[in-house]
């Protein structure tokens, strides 16, 4: 037998309709099929979803954590970015 | 003897015996909790044994209702005999390797789905109720050993060389499925119950599929074996009752 480890996939759950899918870990697989049974195997037996996206994690793509100053710190003093400058009339509601 | 069968008897047997397949076939899985291949599996394998488990509990609390003896689940489950099992003999087979078990679960479960399928329209309101909760389970069970069969079967070559045996050497335990007795007969005159001739064509038809797909040849049948709904079991059963009911011997009535 081989000890080669199977391909690795994230698993992304929707825990009910209307509400996005949230990143719930990781499960090894052979294909795609197996990926999803295996996730809902793994991440939903309790009752935790009503959806499930699977992807290989290798065709995910990150940003690099070494490049963290340039990609993010840029944005961190900004402030003008967040609307919070502006009065917003009651009628509005929600925005 | 078949037109006197009593109807209450048929169907306290029936769910006897339907109790039995789920849980002889769950305490076989249980026994590979922690042997699995994979982690994933493990988890798998894990549930499905559960919701065999579960259901049995389901028909041996309906057959205790029909029999009004004060018997309960845990009197049917751990306080018979071999000879009072009705299991199907192919359930009480030692799971062999990964794929033996496999391609025994997708025997039994092309089956078992016909059969509560046509359970959910019979006129015994007890057994159409828990197969309306089974048939979910029973589905994705199906499904899971399928892919499984069609990934060995159409695997390497001693991935299909080994399901191939499996296949062969676990055939001769099928017929029995098909072959009724006046219990059967009545369920299905009497309650408008599972038609095992009409099942057994489907079953031919479904089986040859997944088996198709998978690359793998539908063996010739052979002589049949039967036994089990005459309480006649193979040599395995008894060690597998004894571990399964030993803690409740040992102890009776202890609970946790």
């Amino acid at each position: 037998m081989t000890e080669k480890n199977w391909p690795l996939y994230e698993v992304f759950i929707r825990s009910k309709s209307g509400l996005s899918h949230r990143h719930a870990g990781s499960i090894h697989a052979t294909d795609d099929q197996m990926a999803l049974d295996n996730a809902r195997d793994t991440y939903t037996r309790r009752n935790e979803g009503v959806s499930i996206w699977v992807v290989r994690s290798d065709k995910i793509v990150a940003s690099d954590p070494a490049e963290y100053a340039a990609f993010f710190e840029p944005a961190k003093d900004k402030i003008y970015r967040h609307p919070t400058f502006y009065d917003i009339p009651e009628e509005v509601g929600n925005m | 003897m078949a037109t006197q069968m009593n109807i209450e008897q048929a169907r306290l047997t029936y769910a006897l015996r339907l109790g039995d397949n789920a849980l002889v076939l769950g305490q076989r899985l249980i026994e590979l909790v922690t042997h699995q291949p994979e982690l994933e599996e493990e988890l798998a394998n894990a549930n499905i044994s559960l919701d065999y488990i579960g259901q049995a509990r389901m028909y041996y609390s309906c057959a205790g209702e029909l029999e009004g003896k004060g018997r309960t689940e845990d009197d049917f489950a751990l306080l018979r005999d071999s000879g009072e099992y009705q299991n199907l003999l192919l359930l009480e087979l030692p799971n062999g390797h990964f794929g033996d078990t496999i391609v025994r679960q997708v025997l039994f479960d092309s089956f078992y789905i016909l059969q509560l399928e046509a359970l959910l329209g019979c006129d015994d309101a007890g057994l159409a109720e828990i197969a309306a909760r089974a048939i979910k389970e029973v589905r994705y069970h199906l499904r899971h050993v399928s892919l499984w069969l069609i990934r060995l079967g159409d695997g390497t070559q001693e991935s299909h060389a080994r399901v191939s045996q499996s296949l062969l050497d676990l055939w001769r335990y099928t017929g029995e499925m098909f072959s009724g007795d006046a219990v059967d007969d009545c369920l299905r005159d009497a309650c408008n119950g599972p038609d095992l001739a009409r099942i057994q064509v489907e079953w031919r038809s479904n089986v040859n599929a997944v088996l198709a797909e998978a690359t793998l040849a539908m063996p010739e049948d052979e002589w049949m074996i039967g036994g089990g709904r005459q309480g006649v079991h193979t040599e395995h059963m008894g060690f597998l009752l004894a571990e399964m009911q030993h803690v409740q011997r040992a102890c009776p009535g202890a609970s946790w």
